[in-house]
Parts: structure tokens; sequence; C-alpha cells
């Protein structure tokens, strides 16, 4: 069973949940920015969550499955077709051999999840399937796909139940403006000046942004003496502000370590909207607890692993 | 010393030190090994610095305050841990002018030359503080204060595999090409992290790492082989 590229898209990659353990290497984690509509992805064809899948970046790519596959796409909504037919989102679709898939550019968020019975197979690196773009590792031969890219999939179950995400789940999980985040390890370097700037005004995200992290644009945040600190370890989510005043949001390809002093950080239920966010998109931040960020993770995660409620 | 700070709703940073010194380096190193040791089943990642630790956890079995706990207990244990075992990894480097591009400057704005600047930084025996940044990137220290210079105003885009670099009081390798900031001295051809079967980077935390000069003619031979 096999996929074949015949276009790549822009920025089309293979990715999993990531490879989580290897700090003391200088390896971050990376896999789907987007880890909740990959996992949706997986479970609608009938795969373990965290199975492989591709990921297409704002403009998406055609694939021929010359020997047929189920299929289901979540995320960003790329407008696909399968030979020419519109292909609903967050369902399963049954691909017959030869038949071809075709995306478009982005109608809302940054990234598309393409999901395949079976999974997509390549060869583990430290135990993961993902795609480290900067270092060339993982994924399939550590690169962003490429047109002629033949890729294996694994084997599929015979059965096959027709489900779809619920509307109240799409609803509850959907992007949001306002990312929600917990104070960071320098919050209290900062002024309350610069506090105030930080979440009372909206940024930008620039063109620069990929998956080592969000870079926005906006107001002048103030760093006085928390510019100057000794390098340490990053989380996925941290928000660094640079000496220039900007804040840089780490995304999941991150540098493991650095030395820009942080504000905040992303809470874990936000982590997947932050990896939806697309050039010129416009957020805000909201500041809560680490009890209250602890809580939205646990009814997520539990509803993640509720199938009962997940699908009708 | 040991502090502990949230550095998100999922992990904890602890600080053993708040200077770049061995004494707080080693204090990290052994925290690390006593969780890798016996790692508890919450423990999700660990990423060492020079004075710091920040510790990953599964937010769905605990919460900070029992991680906190948790790790009080294994920062006490480990303190009586011996110091961990250190090998020692040699790297040639051509320190040609095509692979270290800010040689002369760093030699200028020091005022000495370039192959003084080159038999500096390959006297003392560095020590590998920490791996983070990219794969396999190894924070060297500390460099002869003689040489110690800032980062370069603004980052290359793009730094090839292999470089050694210089910024402030580190050095290291750049094991991948990526963009970098700091001032190129010299390139090497041995690879900084295997990606084959068994993948790891050349140099650990808490190795000793010496340089030694080698010509372009050396430098193309060993990158052949």
């Amino acid at each position: 069973m096999t996929l074949v590229v015949e276009k790549p898209g822009l920025l089309t990659t293979v990715q999993d949940l990531g490879r989580s353990g290897y700090g003391q290497l200088g390896v971050s984690p990376s896999g789907a920015a987007d880890s909740v509509a990959m996992r949706l992805g997986n479970l609608l064809v009938g795969n373990p969550a965290g199975a492989a899948v591709l990921e297409m970046t704002l403009l998406g790519g055609s694939f021929l499955f010359p020997e047929g596959a189920v299929i289901a796409l979540t995320g960003a909504d790329f407008g696909a077709s399968l030979d020419g037919c519109a292909v609903e989102m967050w369902t399963p679709h049954v691909v017959k051999p030869g038949m071809k898939l075709v995306l478009g550019g982005t109608k809302n968020y940054a990234r598309c999840y393409l999901a395949v019975a079976g999974g997509i197979r390549v060869a583990l690196f430290l135990g993961s399937a993902a795609t480290h773009l900067m270092s060339g590792l993982g994924g399939f031969q550590g690169r962003a796909l490429r047109k002629g890219d033949v890729l294996e999939l694994g084997p599929r179950k015979k059965r096959m139940e027709p489900k779809k995400v619920s509307q109240a789940v799409l609803l509850h999980l959907k992007p949001r403006q306002k990312l929600r985040v917990t104070d960071g390890p320098q919050s209290e370097l900062f002024s309350e000046e610069a506090k105030q700037a930080f979440f009372g005004e909206a940024f930008r995200v620039s063109e620069e942004s990929d998956r080592l992290g969000v870079r926005l644009e906006g107001v002048n945040i103030p760093v006085y003496g928390a510019g100057e600190m000794i390098t340490e370890g990053v989380t996925l989510g941290a928000v660094q502000i640079t000496p220039s005043g900007q804040p840089i949001v780490l995304g999941v390809e991150q540098q493991t370590a650095g030395g820009y002093p942080k504000i905040a950080n992303v809470i874990g239920a936000d982590l997947h909207r932050l990896g939806q966010l697309r050039p010129r998109d416009e957020i805000r931040f909201q500041r809560t607890s680490l009890a209250v960020a602890r809580a939205l993770w646990i009814e997520q995660e539990r509803l993640l692993n509720n199938p009962a409620q997940l699908f009708v | 010393m040991v502090r502990f700070r949230a550095a998100s709703d999922q992990a904890v940073l602890v600080y053993l030190g708040d200077e770049i010194a061995l004494a707080a380096n080693e204090r990290v190193l052994k925290l690390l090994r006593s969780l890798e040791k016996k790692p508890p089943k919450w423990l999700r990642n660990v990423q060492p610095a020079y004075c710091s630790l920040l510790v990953t956890f599964d937010a769905w079995q605990v919460a900070h305050e029992e991680v906190v706990g948790a790790l009080r207990e294994y920062e006490a244990r480990s303190e009586k841990m011996r110091a961990t075992k250190r090998k020692t990894v040699k790297i040639p480097v051509c320190y040609d002018e095509e692979f270290g591009p800010d040689l002369r400057e760093v030699a200028a704005l020091r005022g000495t030359t370039p192959e003084q600047v080159i038999q500096l930084h390959c006297s003392p025996i560095y020590h590998a503080y920490f791996l983070g940044f990219a794969p396999g990137f190894a924070y060297l220290g500390d460099l002869p204060e003689a040489l110690a210079t800032p980062r370069r105003e603004s980052p290359r885009r793009r730094v090839s595999a292999g470089s050694v670099g210089i910024a402030g009081k580190q050095t290291a390798v750049y094991p991948f090409a990526t963009p970098g900031g700091w001032r190129l001295l010299g390139r090497t051809p041995t690879k900084m992290f295997r990606a084959g079967r068994i993948p790891g980077p050349l140099i650990s935390i808490g190795d000793a790492v010496k340089f030694h000069p080698i010509s372009r003619e050396e430098f193309f031979e060993l990158e052949r082989a």
C-alpha cells in the first residue's frame, strides 16, 4: 500500500506525537503542531491516536493512492476534493484504487492533517516518525515531501465504522483568537507597564513564523533588566521577549534552550491552537492560573480519550 | 541552594545555582543522573542547562506541588552521588579562512593575531555544560578570557554543519546547518550527531573536549573518510 506525492504543497511533512525525553541530547520533541487534530484524524480511520500522518501547511498537495486507502482530513480546511468531488472533513472516506486527493489553499487556519488507515510508514528516529526539519532527522528522509515521493502505508483493519467528530467537540476544540497563558519563569522581572502591554494589546503573527516558533509583531514590550540571563531549558509554548521587545512563542520544533526572558507560557490545552496560527492572524493573551490550566488540560484529555463523546 | 519555579502548566525549572560555574553544573548533572536512574512515572522530559534543569511532567498524573516535592527528594539524594565519569572528546578543526569567516575579526577585536586566536582556542580542555539549541549542540566552556567576544549583531541565516563558533565565554560546534549568531573560527569534518541505527551526539553532557588544528588537506581527507 502506498501514497504517491503528485504535488507536495507548501510544506508537507510526516508527523506523529513527537519524541519526548531526549532533551539532554538537545533534541526537541517535534511532532504535529496541532496534535489534537492529528489524534482525531487517526481515531477516525481506526489508527492508534499517535500513528504517523501528513501535516500540510497553508497550501495542500495532491496525492495518489494506487492501491486505495481509507483517509480522514482534520485541522484546517484546505478545500479538499477526491477525483473532483468535495471531501467532507472530520470523517473517514474510502479512496478507491487510483483515486486522486487534491487540496488547495487554506480557508481558515494554518495546518491540515491527512490521516491514512494503517498510518504512514517511515523508519523511526529516537522512537518517533516525526520530521525534525532543522536537523534533517526523522520523518521521510528528514525533509518535507517532494513531487514523486512514494510513501509506504501500514496494514489497515478490515472493518471500518463510519463516524464523524461531533459538532460540539469541534466547537470546543476550535482555534480561538485568545490564547490562555500562565506566568513564565521570568514574569516577575517584567515591569507592570510591560505586563499591561502584553496582556492588553493584540499581536499580529509575523510572516517569519514556522514550526520552530510563532513570531509576533505589535506593541513594544520593554525588557529592562530582564534582557540578560543565563541560558536555560525552554518549554513548548514559552513566550520569549527578544531584546527588540517582540514576543516569540516557541513551537513544536523549538530550540531546547534559550537565553531570552519568558513572560508567559501557553497552557497545554491551547497548544494545538498555537499550531493553527497563520501569518497575519491577530491574537491576544489571557492570563490564567496553574490550577485552572491543569483542570482545562485534564478536561481536554478526558474528552480526547472518550470515543463515545467524540464521535457521532 | 535549590529553587523551583513553574515554567509552564506542565513544567518546573529547578535552579541549582545562579552562575555559569562547574560546581552548579555538577549539581545539575547529578540531579539528571538520579532522575535517569529511577525515573518517576510522570516524567516526560528533562532539559539540563548551565545551572538549571527543566523538568516536564504529565499533568494528567500530577500537579506542580507533587513534582516539586518529589524533585526535592531526588535532589537531596543526588548530593551523595559521586561525580559522574566523563570521556575526553578530541575534535579536529580547520581554521582556514574559508571555514572561519570571523577569525580575523575576532583577532582584531581582541588585539591579537589569527595564529594566537587558534592557539588560544585549542589550549583549554573544555567542559561540556549541556546540550541544547539543536540536536548534539554542546555548550563548551570556559573560553580563555583573552578570546571572549560577544555574538555577532545580526545572526547568519545559515551556518554550515561542523562550524566552530564562539560567543561570550563559550564555544561550540554547530552539528547541523542552522541559523546562528556565534562568531565562526573554523570547521570540523567530524560528525557531531550520528543519525544511524543508534543515534546520539558525539559530545555528552559533562564530557571533556579538546580542539586541535588541522590543514585544509587533512580536513577534506577526514571528511571523505
